[in-house]
């Protein structure tokens, strides 16, 4: 199993979920997020003070698979939520040890 | 306003225009009528001004700081008015709009009137017109709301690591010693500044002038937040400093058109002026901030708009409409520069800019009211009216103010250190003004 994580513009959030749950994906984790890449920040002015806000808002997507599922997940993402410009995003995909269903007690791909 | 010639000579007041005149009981004058009318407008003035300060001030003021500091400065405002209140009726009145005897009498009053002796329902205090009176119960309680937002307004320069302790052990002493002698120097007869003959409608240099040079002294001797000119320090609700920016706006009608004391045309004449100064400054600090920085902003027309209804003020009731709009052009424009440009040049941070909107603001109308008022620029100045003259009257009015609050200010602000302490530590400031003075936060998601 994988953690497929990825760090989205917050309006992709609606395509991401369509293109997973095509995939027969049915689990998914949001979270709201601040960072930085190669995409610049915008300048705030309050009554001529002058802020560069380096953080942008993002998006990110925690998705559990089973590992041969990995390579269709991350065409999918790369699909829906890119735009082509700079501060698309990343993905990220980590080894997932156990997974437990906590209603159940069903565990790993049972689980997912 | 013509009823003003008649009313002048009886004030010894070198036959020009002032703004406030002492009441006297009813028994010392020839039976003055006590019109329900004028009672019920002055009445809905004095609650307008209180509508400015709470709520409308506080959120103004509130949205502009930090999260953190959100019921810091919403609970400063609310605990001063509350705090002015008392005092005001306490001995504030009586020493603003009483005889203070031979000599003194020019800057302070008595406590003739002291917890308000010997007022009752059939009380009255003069107005502009001869013989005609409202109770004097609703005089002092207008006045007292006037005495209320000036020290809350000085908040905001020292927003953000200020002592609560020190809010209210200043405001106590500011009350006492800097705004009741100015108050009693502007409006009531025999004070110093009423008898040069300076025009001061509805306390451009009494509020305004008053609480910007408070609040400048207060950013100096505080000294500058944590993290200024580093760190993020943006408002944290600009939705709700519009909420308040209105709020300030529709109170001030209260103030100004209020400051007639009757409901006539001279009400109505200041409050169209209300209504045009600050929309012409909203739109002159847009438009220089727009070809300036590329942008116009909400925050910039709103602290415009603010900027002009600080300049009308003093000129509400003295003013045509067209040189209000002329005056809030005016003030648009040399406040964003004060603002934007002034204070970063200088560096001190004056926190929600009292001194770049209240001081700033209320020089400029209080010397253009001199210009605006002359008859020969459709004002309503009265008597042998001199441009020249009078702007000489107003800037001797600028400078003692000036001179007075700063003075004071510095002596008082030393020894609100010196009983308390001025600022919080550098942890609490840290963790924000709510949770280190209040034990308890704006928002809980």
């Amino acid at each position: 199993m994988k953690i497929v994580m990825a760090v989205i513009k917050p309006f992709k959030l609606e395509e991401v979920r369509d293109a997973l749950t095509a995939l027969g994906v049915h689990g998914l984790t949001v979270t709201e997020v601040k960072g930085y890449g190669r995409q610049k920040g915008h300048t705030e002015i309050y009554r001529g003070a002058e802020y560069a806000v380096s953080f942008l808002p993002k998006l990110k997507i925690e998705v559990a698979v089973a590992s041969e599922l990995v390579p269709q997940v991350i065409d999918a993402i790369t699909a829906a939520a890119r735009t082509g410009q700079i501060g698309d995003g990343k993905i990220f995909v980590t080894s997932l040890e156990k997974a437990v269903r906590i209603r159940t007690g069903e565990t790993d791909i049972d689980a997912l | 306003m013509k009823f003003r010639h008649l009313l002048m000579p009886a004030l010894g007041a070198l036959g020009l225009s002032l703004a406030f005149i002492e009441p006297t009981l009813a028994q010392d004058a020839a039976a003055p009528t006590v019109n329900k009318g004028d009672t019920s407008w002055m009445l809905v003035s004095t609650i307008l001004v209180i509508l400015m300060t709470i709520p409308g001030l506080a959120l103004f003021y509130g949205g502009l700081v930090r999260t953190k500091n959100m019921l810091s400065v919403l609970m400063q405002v609310f605990a001063v008015f509350s705090l002015v209140a008392i005092l005001w009726v306490f001995y504030g009145y009586s020493l603003a709009f009483t005889s203070g005897g031979e000599g003194v009498g020019a800057f302070i009053g008595g406590f003739s009137k002291a917890f308000l002796a010997g007022v009752t329902t059939d009380s009255t205090a003069d107005t502009f017109t001869k013989g005609v009176a409202i109770p004097e119960f609703t005089f002092i309680a207008f006045q007292l709301t006037f005495a209320a937002i000036t020290p809350a307004l000085i908040v905001g320069a020292f927003a953000e690591r200020i002592k609560f302790s020190a809010v209210m052990v200043f405001t106590g002493l500011w009350l006492t010693f800097v705004y009741l002698p100015i108050a009693h120097m502007v409006w009531f007869s025999e004070g110093y500044l009423f008898g040069l003959g300076a025009l001061d409608f509805a306390g451009g240099t009494v509020v305004h002038i008053n609480s910007g040079v408070a609040g400048l002294v207060g950013a100096l001797m505080i000294g500058k937040r944590i993290g200024y000119g580093r760190d993020l320090l943006a408002p944290h609700s600009l939705t709700l400093t519009f909420v308040g920016a209105c709020l300030l706006w529709v109170g001030w009608f209260g103030f100004n058109a209020g400051s007639n004391l009757e409901a006539t045309g001279g009400a109505a004449l200041a409050l169209i002026n209300t209504i045009l100064a600050p929309a012409a400054a909203g739109l002159a600090w847009m438009t220089v901030e727009a070809l300036g920085k590329g942008k116009a902003s909400l925050l910039g027309i709103a602290s415009g708009a603010v900027a002009g209804l600080v300049a009308i003020t003093p000129a509400a009731g003295l003013a045509g409409p067209m040189g209000s709009i002329v005056l809030g052009l005016v003030a648009g424009a040399v406040c964003y520069v004060a603002v934007t440009g002034v204070k970063n040049a200088l560096g001190y941070d004056d926190a929600l800019d009292v001194f770049g909107i209240h001081g700033v603001g209320g020089i400029i109308g209080a010397i253009g009211t001199g210009i605006v008022a002359a008859p020969s620029l459709c004002g309503y100045g009265v008597g042998e009216y001199s441009i020249s003259g009078q702007l000489v009257t107003q800037v001797i009015a600028v400078v003692v103010t000036l001179a007075w609050t700063g003075i004071g200010s510095v002596v008082l602000y030393k020894i609100t250190d010196l009983i308390v302490g001025l600022r919080v530590t550098q942890d609490q400031e840290r963790e924000g003004l709510d949770l280190a003075d209040h034990g308890e936060r704006a928002y809980n998601y």
